[in-house]
């Protein structure tokens, strides 16, 4: 593919090698099998992995953690009886306690990672996927909202945000009696179901079907 | 099966190009940094662009030693108040009684929860420092010119990349605690000026690791001239490989 006519600046694809992003050591592209994945013979990096999974999988785990994280955002976490008198707590209202503390840079420091970049990296993923796989085309800017959904990953921490649940049941179970809340399976679910999702969505192969017609 | 390659099931992909030399850089390609792919920017444009997904394309990852080190000095800066400040104070019938992070780990120890104890003393206390001592020897190898295991200090830097984000497990916590034991009750629990320098010291951490750049090491490898017997000057790349082994 030559670089389009008047947009100099776009570079001129060459898809018969691969770099290594750690080492930037040079490849004949390596042809893979499903299931199969390629490392970096001399700093080892994995340079690609062709998933078993399609975009089915994919979309249906994307789904599920939509749900669930609905159903972790809505209902309370924990129930705690303290003396008679019943509490319960959702991520929300920590994130609200904090902020009324003065600590508004934890508060949305948690907000971002709990709760917006979940969030925003499930619905970017939808955006995408989903006319692939139904219409077989891209959305408008589709290009451009996988690029984002790539920034963001590394700052959805559910899975963290899972064991600090944990941690923080622990040290509240000699405080009071403490109940779960739906959210706390949900959360633990969530877990589970975006795990699995990261672990079927195959990049690569979706930056190859993105690719026919670049904006 | 030969050790270049990794494949799940033990089928061979093709070799890589045997030429010790012949780096993405070298041969006047760029990678995109997003989706991987390969491309030739032309000769006259400033600001090439990936053709497949438009990011902007740089040889390395712009001013990564400046940015790596001003983060990573930043995060040492931080360390110091999110250890020695509270990160939040438990007040139980009128007796409140502030926690830093040690204490909490050891608050959980002596309530007998040793794995936990355990977990939150990695992931708040031996990650954080780890982090910024791998990123400092590495930032300080990359400045020297070290050709001291280059492929040990890759694998250092991707496993820093990848365990820094469990280092939030304590902020997590402490946002926890504040909504479920709102005020009112008969315990109350606020969180610390310690806790925003932690968060601190985990976000400003992540970002010190994104700016830095491995490929860093490998051009270190490639610029001086080998000594003698050194495996990167002239033999195949697998043999280089099975030595380091």
């Amino acid at each position: 593919m030559a670089a389009k006519s008047g947009e100099m600046d776009y570079a001129v694809a060459e898809y018969a090698l691969v770099g290594c992003h750690e080492c930037d050591l040079l490849f004949r592209k390596p042809q893979l099998q499903p299931g199969q994945k390629a490392c970096c013979p001399r700093c080892g990096a994995l340079l690609f992995q062709r998933k078993r999974s399609g975009l089915d999988q994919c979309l249906a785990l994307a789904f599920t953690s939509l749900m669930l994280f609905v159903l972790a955002n809505v209902y309370p976490l924990l129930r705690m009886n303290i003396g008679g008198r019943v509490q319960e707590g959702a991520l929300i209202t920590g994130i609200e306690e904090l902020y009324s503390q003065g600590y508004w840079e934890i508060s949305a420091l948690v907000f971002v990672v709990t709760f917006l970049a979940p969030l925003c990296k499930l619905l970017c993923l939808f955006y995408v996927l989903l006319p692939l796989r139904l219409f077989g085309r891209r959305a408008p800017k589709a290009v451009l909202v996988f690029r984002w959904t790539a920034l963001l990953s590394p700052w959805a921490m559910t899975e963290v945000f899972m064991l600090g649940i944990l941690v923080a049941v622990v040290k509240l179970a000699d405080l009071a009696s403490l109940s779960p809340g739906i959210a706390l399976y949900s959360f633990a679910a969530l877990m589970v179901s975006m795990a699995a999702g990261d672990a079927a969505l195959d990049e690569h192969e979706v930056w190859d079907q993105l690719e026919p017609s670049v904006d | 099966m030969p050790p270049w390659t990794s494949t799940r099931f033990g089928i061979n992909w093709s070799l890589p190009l045997t030429k010790p030399a012949s780096t993405v850089a070298g041969s006047g390609y760029r990678l995109c940094h997003c989706c991987h792919l390969l491309s030739r920017p032309a000769p006259a444009s400033a600001h090439p662009r990936c053709p497949r997904c438009g990011a902007a394309l740089h040889r390395r990852k712009p001013d990564s030693l400046a940015r790596a080190w001003a983060l990573t000095l930043t995060a040492y800066i931080l360390y110091v108040p999110a250890n020695l400040l509270p990160i939040m104070t438990v007040t139980m019938s009128g007796r409140g009684e502030p926690d830093t992070i040690l204490s909490g780990v050891k608050e959980l120890l002596l309530g007998g929860m040793w794995p936990l104890a355990l977990l939150v003393f990695f992931a708040s206390i031996t990650v954080p420092v780890l982090k910024l001592l791998v990123l400092t020897f590495l930032l300080l190898s990359v400045q020297f010119g070290s050709r001291w295991r280059p492929r040990e200090r890759t694998v250092l830097y991707r496993v820093t990349e990848s365990i820094g984000r469990w280092s939030m497990i304590d902020v997590f916590v402490i946002t926890i605690l504040v909504a479920v034991v709102e005020l009112g009750a008969l315990a109350t629990i606020e969180a610390g000026p310690g806790a925003v320098a932690f968060g601190g010291v985990v976000v400003v951490t992540m970002f010190a690791a994104m700016s830095f750049d491995p490929r860093l090491i490998w051009d270190g490898m490639a610029q001086k001239p080998a000594p003698r017997g050194d495996e990167f000057s002239s033999s195949p790349i697998p043999r280089t490989y099975r030595k380091h082994r």
